[in-house]
């Protein structure tokens, strides 16, 4: 039995993601644009039914108020967060009886060359960090470091993760790097980032945008769509990103507590989830959700998701579009690109040979251990009970 | 450091200056809890551990033992000259520093080896504490 939570109110009924590539040379608004109807039409509805808007770009650093004036003033609620805490804040809104139906998006374009190989946001400027050289890689290389040290997890672990999800985005026509299929000796055979991980087991710079819109269970009802449920989210924020050592003892366990109190305002437990669209900004951050999650035993992540387990067709598919490492990690886009997956799981929108069948619970996440932080939200086919 | 220029060197605030005047000196400065005599770094307003207010500014011996590290062979910008070595240094006292190690084989990196500090004169303002196999 689940707790009564304001987010069941809560459905998600439309999801998109605009064309993603490694550079888009279109104007950031037209990306936007693109976004903002593709939700809407993905949910049967129009810019007349959104009354609460959170919708931001990367480059611009548009303020949701100026797209209430794009739409002539009719929406009366924005909203401020990034990510699955947008959701959250939508829901939250929504349930309160603030807003009826909240418009998500955001875009990045025209801000990579196509030597861009960091993404900006991933250089630190404190000053107990950047005279070290550090930056993302290396800042989650440390948690990851400690974890062999202490569990005796090998590379090829990693290794298998990177490969199993970058092959999930080779089959994705809507991918970045569709087509471009590796195993996992191609991984270890990358050229060395930050050891241990290698080129392939970091996530890709790409640019896009994407769109999601919530509605009151009562209007998802009434709509022409497979309306997808909230069923429960949870936070743990740590500290600021990359301002302190990653520190395994303190901060390994970030998101332990997030996932918690999503599964308990849920009724449901790991063995309920049937896909994972956790965050993956490097292979091993997957092992260690794992192991937070509930999945596996602490220190059992590295063995976890070898012989296929964690591919579509396995017992736990993970990042079945392809995840940061292959569909996309655009701007803030990549953040709300996990519950949009979810959703796509779910409604069958996937390609066939990516769909799980039957699937009903998705987990998704954002953050990881090298940032601090970790947001956690559960998606079904069915409302809670 | 490398013809590409220096890398991107501290500014320091009012917060952590003791520490980044320690560093010239020669002497690795970290807080310390009056409270409950936690050590704390990186500096902050009030002890994480018990929320004292009350934060002196102790020496640390500069020892202590590589916690975690990793080799970083593509650098975030040209002036840091790869590879190079990222690590959590555990200090003797307590606490944990993000640093570089320095005049080692790297064969002989691993979690556990025994570190000490190394002062490194960057500017007129900024000396970095690195840390070498002790």
């Amino acid at each position: 039995m689940s707790h009564r939570s304001p987010l069941h109110d809560v459905a998600i009924v439309g999801a998109y993601n605009t064309r993603q590539a490694r550079q888009l040379d279109q104007p950031e608004t037209a990306v936007l644009l693109d976004a903002m109807r593709g939700a809407l039409r993905s949910a049967g509805l129009g810019f007349a039914d959104v009354d609460g808007v959170n919708v931001t770009s990367s480059v611009r650093r548009l303020h949701a108020r100026e797209v209430v004036m794009w739409l002539g003033g009719r929406p009366c609620w924005t909203g401020n967060e990034i990510g699955i805490p947008a959701l959250v804040e939508a829901s939250l809104a929504i349930s309160a009886g603030l807003c009826e139906t909240v418009l998500i998006a955001t875009a990045q374009a025209a801000q990579y060359t196509d030597r861009t190989l960091t993404a900006p946001w991933t250089r630190p400027s404190n000053e107990f960090v950047e005279c070290w050289g550090l930056f993302t890689p290396a800042e989650f290389a440390l948690m990851a470091r400690r974890h062999m040290h202490l569990y005796g997890t090998r590379p090829e672990a990693l290794a298998e993760v990177a490969a199993t999800i970058r092959n999930h985005g080779a089959r994705n026509p809507e991918a970045v790097f569709h087509g471009r299929f590796v195993t996992p000796e191609d991984v270890l055979a990358s050229r060395m980032v930050a050891d241990p991980f290698h080129l392939l087991d970091c996530a890709i710079t790409s640019e896009g945008g994407a769109g999601l819109v919530l509605t009151h269970r009562d209007r998802a009802r009434d709509l022409d769509v497979e309306p997808v449920w909230l069923l429960g989210a949870g936070s743990d924020k740590q500290g600021m990103a990359y301002v302190t050592a990653p520190v395994w003892d303190r901060y390994g366990q970030v998101g332990r507590r997030a996932g918690e109190k999503c599964f308990a305002q849920a009724g449901l437990g790991p063995a309920d989830v049937d896909v994972l669209e956790i965050y993956d900004p490097f292979s091993f951050e997957v092992i260690r959700q794992l192991e937070i999650f509930g999945f596996c035993k602490e220190g059992e992540g590295g063995d976890f998701v070898m012989d296929g387990r964690i591919a579509v067709g396995g017992e736990l598919p993970v990042c079945t579009n392809g995840g940061l490492l292959s569909f996309s990690h655009a701007g803030l886009a990549q953040l709300i690109q996990k519950p949009i997956s979810a959703v796509q799981q779910l409604r069958g929108e996937l390609p066939g040979e990516l769909t799980v069948p039957g699937a009903q619970v998705v987990l998704c996440s954002n953050g990881g251990s090298g940032a601090l932080f970790e947001d956690v939200l559960l998606l079904g086919r069915e409302p809670a009970a | 450091m490398s013809a590409a220029g220096s890398p991107p060197l501290p500014r320091p605030t009012s917060l952590s200056r003791p520490h980044w005047e320690g560093c010239r000196e020669g002497v690795l400065r970290v807080q310390r809890c009056r409270a409950c005599s936690a050590y704390v770094f990186i500096p902050q307003p009030l002890c994480p551990q018990c929320q004292g207010q009350e934060l002196d500014w102790v020496e640390s011996s500069g020892r202590g033992q590589v916690y975690s590290y990793t080799v970083v062979h593509r650098p975030p910008r040209p002036q840091f000259p790869a590879p190079y070595v990222v690590a959590i240094i555990e200090l003797e006292e307590g606490g944990h520093m993000l640093s570089n190690v320095v005049d080692g084989a790297p064969e002989q990196l691993r979690v556990g080896l025994p570190v000490a500090v190394t002062f490194r004169p960057m500017s007129e303002e900024i000396t970095l504490p690195l840390f070498r196999p002790a």
